[in-house]
């Protein structure tokens, strides 16, 4: 697993917009409510795929998909006693289309089941409207607590 | 002819911006390609831990399989991920990360890959990814 999105440490150094990563792409929190967030992406020359065309890596909306859907794992988890390290388990990602170049792109993402270890998420990124979506994803993220989280670092 | 596929595969890390933003780079050994990500801080997810973002990796993987596909025969486009599944095994160290991909099939126009991330023991793999790529894309599918 990959100890990767965020931490949802109450400590409010690891959220999400504070991650190296997400900070070097420039993703930007739209908004997020308990159990759903919404995470964009502007179009930029350094983070094109497909020089012939113009459209972004489809890397680069992976790790959207998978920031949001941790951001929404992570929203769940603030309640003070379930404060944990976030670790995607699996990332599933179908590609409809190429996003649009030069266009922002979105990523929403619903955690529909939360249990005492498991967070199962489903998102969708598009660039106009959610119902012509460039990609949809499905997602499993595993919660360890704070003191486990440090000796998953070192397998 | 190896020099030839060195050549095209060089010609793709330079021409893919996403590809020099990670920092990637990718050796032939004979037939057998090896990618490179070396650490760097902007691929940080958790600095706590710290470790790499769970996307970076992916993204990463997705990126080796595209190497490998331009090593099979000269495209006319790139080709166009249809879906990924990535499996994360261990947690992503501050640390050099390889990969190899594995092409498992190759159809008229879609083929199936298989890809391996590590980082210090190529037998105690961070990540797995198996995709899908579309070779000779339509307008209707694999377009990302």
């Amino acid at each position: 697993m990959s100890p990767s999105s965020q931490t949802a440490a109450a400590d409010g150094d690891s959220t999400p917009q504070g991650a190296p990563q997400a900070i070097a792409l420039g993703f930007r929190t739209v908004w997020s409510k308990p159990g759903e967030a919404v995470v964009a992406v502007a179009w930029r020359e350094d983070l094109v795929g497909d020089p012939q065309s113009g459209v972004i890596a489809g890397g680069v909306v992976t790790t959207l998909l998978d920031h949001v859907c941790g951001m929404a794992v992570g929203t769940l988890l603030f309640d003070g006693k379930r404060a944990a390290s976030i670790a995607t388990l699996d990332l599933r990602i179908d590609y409809m289309r190429g996003a649009e170049p030069r266009r922002e792109i979105f990523a929403r993402a619903h955690c529909y089941k939360l249990t005492t270890s498991i967070g199962f998420v489903r998102a969708t990124a598009y660039d106009a409207e959610e119902t012509d979506p460039v990609a949809t994803a499905q997602a499993a993220f595993a919660m360890t607590s704070p003191s486990r989280a440090s000796t998953a670092a070192r397998p | 002819m190896s020099a030839v596929r060195a050549a095209r595969l060089a010609q793709l890390l330079e021409d893919v911006p996403y590809m020099r933003f990670l920092g990637m780079t990718a050796d032939l050994a004979g037939d057998e390609m090896t990618a490179t990500l070396p650490f760097s801080d902007h691929l940080v997810g958790n600095k706590t831990l710290p470790a790499l973002h769970g996307g970076v990796i992916g993204a990463f993987m997705e990126m080796t399989a595209l190497c490998q596909l331009t090593l099979l025969e000269p495209l006319r486009r790139q080709p166009r991920t249809i879906d990924v599944t990535i499996e994360y095994l261990r947690s992503g160290r501050p640390l050099t990360t390889y990969a190899r991909a594995d092409v498992r099939k190759v159809g008229r126009r879609i083929a199936n890959v298989h890809v391996e991330a590590w980082q210090e023991a190529r037998s105690q793999p961070i990540a797995a990814l198996r995709g899908h790529y579309m070779l000779s894309p339509t307008d209707d599918a694999g377009a990302s």
